[in-house]
C-alpha cells in the first residue's frame, strides 16, 4: 500500500523534493488505483443504479397509494390525470405517445419481437411447380438479420416508452398534488417557457443524444448480440437464416477451432500483442521526441522559431490519408527512398521497408512518428513555458546536466499534466485504422493462407476489416470487438478516475 | 572569472549550433514527402517512380488531364461530393458539439455526470464496430452508394456529441458570475447562452469548425464501406486511393499526386489561416487543470 507520507513530513522537503515525491507518489499509486477500481468505483456504480431503481418505485407506489382516481386512471389511460386537471397540451402529449406506441407494437413490433428468441424459421422459397405441376410463386423467408435489427430497435422504443410512462405518472401525481394544494398548475406556455430555463438542457440535449442513440448506442447493442450468433459466410441472409449459438465464438475463438480457418487463436494471440506493443511505442515514440523537438525550439537563443514550428505544422494540414498514401509509395520496394539510396550506392537490394513483417513495424512506427510529433510540439509548447524556473535552477546547481533534468524535470512533469491526453492517444492508437491500413494494408501475410488474411502488421482494428469485408465472420469480428472494448475501458478506466483532469473539473468555478 | 565566461559561450554556441543542425534535418524530413509529392505531380512521363528524383519534363497536364478526363476517375465529382459532405457536416456537427458541451459544463441536472462516463465508455468501443450495424442500418433505409452522400454525413454527425470535451474545458474557464449576473437580471439560461456565452466563445467556436471541417474532408474508413464498388460516388480519400490499386498505380500515380495536392488545399490554407485557433483549443484540451 502507498500511503502519503503526513504534512509535517512534506513541508519539510525542498521544492524540488517535494516535486519529485509528488511525481513518484502518483505513478506508484497505479496498482493501487487499479484494485480500487473494482473495489469501490464498480460497486458504487451498480449500488446508484439500484438506487435509482428503488427511487422509480417509491415514486410509483406513492402514485399509486396516495393519487385519487384520475391518477389511477392515467397508469392505464395517460395522461388523463392532465386531462382532467386541465393540463391540456401535456395530457394530449401523453396521450398521443401512448396510442402511437400501442400502434407501433400491434402494427409491426410485436411481430418482430416474437421471432426474436428464434432469429426467424422460414426458408425463402424458389418458384417451382409441386407435384401437381401447380406453378408455386417464389415466397419470402424470414431475414434473420431484419429481425435482429427490428428486434433491438423495438426493444429500445419499448425502454423509452416505460421511461415516458414512469414521467406520465410523476407529472399526474404531481399536477394532483399541486390541486391539494390549492396551486396554480403550470399551463403549456409555462412548460414551453420552462424548457428554455429550468429544463434547458433537455431542450439542448435531446438531438445529440437522439443521434448518440441511433448511431453509436444502438450499433454496439446490435454487435453484442451478433457475437451470440453464427452469422458468417455461411449464413447470409436472404438466403440463408443464422440462429443463436451461446458462447461457442467465445470459446472456439481461444481453442482455435474455426471452420475454414486454422490456428484462428494464434493469429489473435499474436494480432493482440502487436496491437499492445503498437500503441505504446506510438504513443511514447511521438511523445517523447515531441517533446524533445518542442524544447530544441523553444530553446533561448534559437532563432526563427516561428519557421520551424511552420514546417512541422504543414503534416497536421495536410488530409492525413494524403500523407498516409504518399509514404506507402515513398517507401515502397521501388519507391524513391530504395531508387535513391542505391544510386549512391549504399545498399545494393532494396529493403523491404512495408514488405518484410519485421521492418514494416519499425517502418509503421517511423512514419506514425512523423505524423504524430507535431501534434505534441504544437501541444506541449505552451504546457513547457509553464515548468517553474526555480526547479531547473535547483538542478543545475546540484550539477544536473540537460539530460538529466529532462528526464528527472521535464518528462516526469509533462507526464503528471498531460495523462488525460497520453490515455486518449494510447486508445486511439489501440483503434488506429488509418496508419495501418493505408500504409500496408495489415500485410505482409503471417503465412501462406493465414487465418482470417490475419498479416503481420495488422492491428485488431484492420483485421476487424478484414474479417468483416472479406471473410464475412461477422459473429467472429463480434467478439473481437468485445474483446477490445474490454481491454480498453478497464486501462482507461482505471487510469480515468483519478486523474486531475477529471477530478478538479468544478476547480475553474 | 572571464576566461570561464568565454568558454561557456563557447560550449554554448556550439551547442546551438547542434540544435540548428537537427532543426534543418528534421524541417528536411518533414518537407521531403510534400516537395517529392508537387514534384511528381508535374513530371510529364508516366509510370510509377521513375529512377531519377528530378523530373525531365515539367508539365501541369496531370492537373488538366485531372479535371477533364473524368472516365474511369471522375474526380470533380469527388471533389464536390466531399466538399457537400465536409460544409454540412461542419454546420451540424458545430452546432451539436456546442450544444451539448455547454448543457454539460453550465446546467446541473441530475443525469449529467452519469451521462458524461456512459460517453467515455461509450468511446471506447471500436469505431468500426459499430460501422456494420451502421452499415446495415444505412442500407435498410437505403442510404448507401446512390444516397450514400447522406448516409455518410448522418453517420459523422451521429455521434458528434461524444466530441465535447475539448469545447467543454473552455466553457468551464468562463467564470460563472457573468451568467449569475444575467440570471439575477432576468435572462433564462437560452438568453445567457445565445446573448453571454456563445459571443465570447469565438476562439473554441472556430476551432470545432476547423476539426469538423477537416475530418471528413479525409476520412476513409466509412467512406470506403459506404461507397463501396462504385467509383462514381466515391469521396476524395476512397477515389484517391483507388488510383494507388495495384492494376492503376503505375498509369494514374502522377494524376494522384496532382489529386492530392488538389485536395491538400483547401484544409492547409484553411488551418494557416486560423492556426491560432487551433492551438489554443489543442493546448487548452488536452491539460485541464
Amino acid at each position: 500500500m502507498t500511503e502519503r507520507i503526513s504534512e509535517i513530513e512534506y513541508l519539510k522537503k525542498t521544492s524540488l523534493q517535494k516535486f519529485v515525491y509528488n511525481i513518484t507518489f502518483f505513478f506508484k499509486s497505479f496498482p493501487q488505483r487499479f484494485i480500487g477500481f473494482f473495489k469501490t468505483i464498480l460497486p458504487a456504480f451498480f449500488l446508484r443504479i439500484w438506487l435509482y431503481i428503488k427511487g422509480v418505485g417509491v415514486t410509483i407506489g406513492t402514485a399509486a397509494k396516495e393519487g385519487d382516481w384520475k391518477t389511477r386512471v392515467s397508469f392505464g389511460v395517460m395522461g388523463f390525470s392532465q386531462l382532467a386537471r386541465g393540463q391540456i397540451v401535456r395530457g394530449a402529449l401523453f396521450l398521443l405517445s401512448e396510442i402511437a406506441f400501442i400502434f407501433y407494437m400491434v402494427c409491426f413490433g410485436w411481430s418482430q419481437l416474437a421471432l426474436f428468441p428464434s432469429l426467424g424459421y422460414k426458408l425463402p422459397e424458389r418458384g417451382h411447380y409441386n407435384d401437381a405441376g401447380v406453378w408455386v410463386p417464389q415466397q419470402l423467408g424470414h431475414n434473420s438479420l431484419l429481425i435482429l435489427l427490428y428486434s433491438i430497435l423495438t426493444i429500445l422504443i419499448i425502454l423509452f416508452f416505460v421511461f415516458i410512462w414512469y414521467e406520465n405518472i410523476k407529472s399526474g401525481y404531481a399536477a394532483q398534488e399541486l390541486q391539494e394544494a390549492r396551486r396554480k398548475l403550470p399551463t403549456a406556455a409555462d412548460d414551453a417557457k420552462d424548457l428554455l430555463d429550468g429544463q434547458y438542457h433537455k431542450t439542448l440535449l435531446c438531438i445529440p443524444l437522439l443521434g448518440l442513440t441511433v448511431f453509436t448506442i444502438f450499433p454496439i447493442i446490435f454487435m453484442i448480440f451478433v457475437a451470440f450468433t453464427n452469422y458468417d459466410v455461411n449464413h447470409q441472409p436472404p438466403m440463408q437464416l443464422f440462429d443463436w449459438i451461446g458462447f461457442k465464438n467465445f470459446v472456439s475463438l481461444f481453442s482455435g477451432n474455426v471452420s475454414g480457418a486454422a490456428n484462428f487463436g494464434m493469429a489473435f494471440g499474436r494480432i493482440l500483442l502487436w496491437t499492445i506493443i503498437w500503441a505504446f511505442f506510438a504513443t511514447f515514440s511521438c511523445y517523447i521526441v515531441g517533446i524533445i523537438v518542442a524544447i530544441l525550439i523553444n530553446k533561448k537563443g534559437i532563432r526563427f522559431k516561428k519557421l520551424w514550428r511552420t514546417i512541422l505544422i504543414i503534416t497536421i494540414a495536410v488530409p492525413q490519408f494524403i500523407s498516409l498514401l504518399l509514404m506507402s509509395q515513398i517507401f515502397d520496394d521501388h519507391g524513391i527512398i530504395n531508387i535513391m539510396l542505391q544510386k549512391w550506392g549504399w545498399i545494393d537490394k532494396s529493403i523491404p521497408f512495408l514488405s518484410d513483417g519485421n521492418v514494416a513495424k519499425f517502418t509503421i512506427i517511423f512514419v506514425n512518428m512523423w505524423v504524430g510529433i507535431p501534434f505534441t510540439m504544437l501541444m506541449v509548447t505552451g504546457i513547457l513555458m509553464n515548468i517553474p524556473e526555480d526547479l531547473y535552477e535547483s538542478a543545475r546547481i546540484d550539477g544536473a546536466g540537460p539530460v538529466k533534468t529532462f528526464f528527472k524535470i521535464t518528462l516526469p512533469y509533462m507526464l503528471h499534466v498531460t495523462t488525460p491526453y497520453l490515455i486518449t492517444q494510447f486508445i486511439g492508437n489501440l483503434n488506429n485504422f488509418n496508419v495501418i491500413y493505408l500504409l500496408t494494408g495489415g500485410g505482409p501475410l503471417m503465412s501462406e493462407g493465414a487465418s482470417g488474411g490475419a498479416g503481420q502488421t495488422d492491428l485488431l482494428i484492420t483485421w476487424l476489416y478484414k474479417l468483416i469485408m472479406d471473410q464475412k465472420l461477422y459473429g467472429l469480428a463480434a467478439v473481437i470487438s468485445i474483446i477490445m472494448f474490454i481491454i480498453t475501458a478497464v486501462i482507461s478506466l482505471v487510469l480515468y478516475n483519478r486523474s486531475n483532469a477529471v477530478k478538479n473539473e468544478e476547480d475553474f468555478m | 572569472m572571464a576566461k570561464k565566461l568565454r568558454s561557456k559561450k563557447a560550449a554554448e554556441r556550439t551547442g546551438n549550433i547542434i540544435i540548428y543542425i537537427i532543426l534543418v534535418v528534421i524541417s528536411i524530413v518533414w518537407m521531403f514527402p510534400f516537395f517529392f509529392l508537387v514534384l511528381q505531380s508535374l513530371r510529364g512521363e508516366p509510370g510509377l517512380t521513375p529512377g531519377y528524383f528530378w523530373p525531365k519534363q515539367i508539365t501541369f497536364d496531370n492537373y488538366i488531364k485531372l479535371f477533364t478526363d473524368t472516365v474511369p476517375f471522375d474526380f470533380p465529382r469527388w471533389y464536390g461530393t466531399t466538399l457537400i459532405i465536409s460544409v454540412v457536416v461542419t454546420v451540424i456537427q458545430t452546432m451539436i458539439t456546442l450544444v451539448t458541451s455547454y448543457a454539460l459544463s453550465r446546467l446541473r441536472f441530475r443525469m449529467r455526470k452519469p451521462l458524461m462516463n456512459l460517453m467515455l465508455v461509450l468511446g471506447m468501443f471500436p469505431g468500426f464496430m459499430s460501422m456494420t450495424a451502421l452499415y446495415f442500418l444505412l442500407k435498410l433505409m437505403n442510404l448507401t452508394q446512390n444516397f450514400g452522400i447522406v448516409g455518410l454525413i448522418l453517420v459523422y454527425v451521429g455521434s458528434s456529441c461524444m466530441g465535447y470535451y475539448i469545447s467543454k474545458g473552455f466553457f468551464d474557464t468562463i467564470p460563472r458570475s457573468l451568467d449569475e449576473a444575467a440570471r439575477i437580471d432576468g435572462a433564462s439560461r437560452h438568453t445567457v447562452f445565445l446573448k453571454i456565452i456563445l459571443p465570447l466563445s469565438k476562439p473554441i467556436i472556430i476551432y470545432t469548425i476547423l476539426t469538423s471541417f477537416m475530418a471528413p474532408w479525409g476520412e476513409f474508413m466509412f467512406a470506403s464501406l459506404i461507397f463501396s464498388g462504385n467509383s462514381k460516388y466515391f469521396n476524395v480519400a476512397v477515389g484517391l486511393r483507388e488510383m494507388l490499386q495495384r492494376e492503376n498505380a503505375a498509369k494514374y500515380f502522377t494524376r494522384f499526386c496532382a489529386g492530392a495536392v488538389v485536395v491538400s488545399i483547401v484544409p492547409t490554407v484553411l488551418f494557416f489561416i486560423l492556426q491560432r485557433y487551433y492551438v489554443e483549443g489543442v493546448t487548452g484540451g488536452s491539460v485541464k487543470g
